[in-house]
């Protein structure tokens, strides 16, 4: 036995004309934190449905837990949890009474002690008997995941648990997830905020259906070659064509007020400010930056791109 | 096993205790349809309002017309003698008879001329105008035959045994031929259609909305506890519907049940399996509460209200229509109510509709299990 607790390959799942996940394989060790980012549509929720196992593979192969990923799917089913999107709960019942009710569908002996714990745990307890559909967002998600919570499951699969919710219960929800961490609970998340992945073990770049990536923060670093400067000008618009048409430049990303440009040689950058200064534009500033997980991500996905037209 | 689908049908009405709408739904509504309906679907056809244009304005002439206002069908709104005056009352409904007696009318029956009078029917109304027409044209019948009669006896002071033939109707099972005792036992079959198919595609269908049922997948329920889950809570309420609906129309309406109770019960629990069918089939196509409740509305209930001879008799439909409504479970409950109410017949007379719904049923139960399942994988 390795210590892989998940072990899924050739992952895929199409529908009428679009492959939403595209062979993928991944594994995953107990414990660990997996960040599942990439733009809107590139398929993350799909990913994580065929993982829980709501949507059914077209064809894959592999273990979960140390059962078989599509023979015995019921049984991972007493071991993992799912928190959906839309935080799915009874807006008709208590919060009291959704934790019941999962519990009991799930058959917890004694849901009781576990559901004070939960409440405790989300800070929820003085909420419990209020209808859920009067929560706020960032109490919805909570109570959602104490729901996901009551088995005790094993794995968890969160498919972007922060989108809508405030920036302050989003630091208390990420404080939850870093203690069930400890508690050696496995996590699998989807974001679009790629700050939220970098707090994960491991990141996966999802692009087009496909993992582009999948490592830990401190290795794609490592990955990017070459060397980013952040250039920050008068005129942002014409600089970036400026420097679109350099041909020794590898790539150039703009942020809003600044320009990201990519290189292989420091030396390139008195190339660059020449350049500029020909075309009469005001430099203010150039410094050189460590990659940003932006940077990486919109150079692969530049480069998946580039391989797809071929 | 047992013990989540009864969590389930906990949950649920739990839910339902809550969501006051739903169990106004289930529970007042039907009350309040019986007894509007019980009311308000009235086809008699009594107390037509008719107007009199009396030109002749004789003994005879006012004779004629008591004895039409006499027979309990008609009400005398006025009588008068301008022939031009008929038009208004007739537009503006105030009479849907007009009845002109012409001038002369009495002096002609007596030297024995043929005499003739119009009568101007509002035929916006057919039904009224059909019946009415003929109610009037039986009473003048009458009327002129007795009036030969006295006058024969008169002339020549003898009796006359005039032959004629005189039906003696009896109608049987509804002698008063009240359209009430034809409607209420009907109104069950709707509400329990209603009710059950409804509710149970909204209540599948709203957990399919908020995005519960995705938990419910992950999480390892089994598709037939969900399913029983989710049917049990409407089959119940659909057993109280049956037990109040009888007991408004017995204890309210005075309509007392003719036949066995316990059959009357057992196949309305048949028509239930295919009530509660479609309502499962209209959840796995409907993605949202409204489609659902448009769907189970327009393309299912208001065809098979319209198609099962609840008003309109079936034999009265071209052929390629009464094929279709063989398919309708409501047409067979509809046989079975009525032939169980009000004439009192038994298994024995109704074991074809009982059958055809039991198929009909099981096919769509099945067809709705298969792709529930389907779905839920």
């Amino acid at each position: 036995m390795n210590d892989n607790i998940i072990e899924i390959y050739n992952l895929t799942k199409k529908f009428k004309t679009v492959t939403a996940v595209d062979n993928i394989n991944l594994k995953v060790k107990k414990g660990e934190m997996l960040g599942i980012v990439g733009p809107d549509g590139a398929g993350k929720t799909t990913a994580i449905k065929l993982l829980c196992g709501i949507t059914i593979p077209d064809n894959s192969t592999g273990r979960m837990l140390q059962y078989d990923f599509i023979k015995e799917k019921e049984k991972i089913k007493n071991h993992i949890g799912y928190l959906s999107q839309k935080f799915s709960l009874y807006t008709d019942l208590t919060v009291d009474e959704n934790i019941e009710f999962f519990a009991e569908i799930h058959r917890v002996a004694d849901y009781k002690t576990k559901r004070n714990e939960l409440l405790q745990f989300t800070r929820l307890l003085d909420f419990r008997k209020r209808l859920a559909g009067k929560l706020s967002g960032g109490m919805k998600q909570k109570l959602a995941l104490a729901c996901t919570l009551i088995h005790t499951p094993d794995i968890i699969f969160l498919d972007e648990p922060t989108t809508g919710v405030d920036p302050v219960s989003r630091r208390d929800f990420w404080k939850i997830l870093f203690d069930l961490l400890k508690k050696g609970i496995t996590i699998i998340l989807t974001t679009p905020y790629l700050d939220e992945a970098e707090r994960c073990s491991r990141i996966s770049m999802m692009h087009n259906g496909k993992f582009l990536i999948i490592d830990s923060f401190k290795n794609i670093k490592k990955q990017m070659k070459g060397f980013i400067f952040e250039v920050v000008t008068a005129q942002i618009r014409k600089t970036y064509k400026i420097l679109s048409d350099i041909s020794a430049i590898d790539e150039v990303q703009t942020f809003g007020d600044r320009v990201n440009i990519l290189i292989q040689k420091k030396e390139l950058i008195e190339k660059v400010k020449k350049a500029l200064k020909s075309e009469k534009i005001k430099i203010i500033s150039v410094n050189e930056i460590s990659p940003s997980l932006e940077n990486i991500f919109i150079s692969l996905i530049k480069e998946n791109l580039k391989k797809e037209k071929k | 096993m047992k013990g989540r689908i009864f969590h389930i049908v906990k949950k649920e009405f739990l839910q339902l205790k809550k969501d006051k709408k739903m169990l106004g739904m289930s529970i007042i509504a039907p009350i309040l349809q019986l007894l509007l309906l019980g009311y308000a679907a009235n086809i008699d056809t009594k107390n037509i309002p008719v107007v009199f244009c009396d030109m002749d304005n004789s003994r005879i002439s006012r004779n004629y017309s008591e004895t039409i206002t006499n027979s309990g069908y008609f009400v005398k709104i006025k009588t008068i003698n301008d022939i031009n005056e008929i038009d208004s009352y007739i537009n503006y409904g105030k009479a849907s008879i007009g009845i002109i007696i012409p001038v002369n009318f009495g002096k002609n029956i007596i030297s024995g001329k043929t005499v003739e009078i119009q009568g101007i029917i509002d035929g916006s109304d057919s039904n009224t105008a059909t019946i009415g027409m003929n109610y009037i044209t039986m009473i003048t019948r009458e009327y002129t035959q007795d009036f030969l009669i006295k006058k024969t006896e008169k002339l020549k002071k003898i009796n006359i045994n005039t032959q004629k033939i005189t039906p003696e109707i009896r109608i049987w099972y509804n002698p008063e031929l009240k359209s009430r005792n034809f409607m209420v036992p009907g109104i069950l079959g709707l509400l329990l259609m209603v009710t059950t198919l409804m509710l149970t595609s909204l209540a599948i269908v709203k957990e399919k909305e908020i995005g519960t049922l995705e938990q419910l997948i992950v999480s390892p329920i089994k598709p037939y506890e969900l399913l029983l889950g989710k049917l049990i809570p409407f089959i119940i309420i659909g057993i109280i519907d049956i037990i109040l609906v009888l007991s408004v129309a017995s204890l309210w309406f005075k309509i007392t049940i003719k036949g066995n109770e316990i059959l009357l019960f057992f196949f309305s629990i048949t028509f239930l399996i295919s009530t509660l069918g479609i309502g499962l089939f209209v959840s796995t196509i409907a993605s949202n509460q409204q489609q659902a409740m448009i769907v189970s509305m327009f393309f299912i209930m208001m065809p098979m209200m319209y198609m099962s001879g609840f008003i309109f008799p079936i034999e009265n439909m071209p052929f390629s229509i009464q094929i279709i409504t063989y398919v309708m479970p409501l047409r067979y409950y509809f046989n079975i109510v009525r032939g169980i109410f009000l004439k009192g017949i038994g298994f024995y007379e109704l074991w074809f509709d009982f059958l055809m719904m039991l198929i009909i049923g099981s096919i769509i139960f099945t067809i709705s299990i298969l792709r529930f399942k389907k779905r839920i994988g």
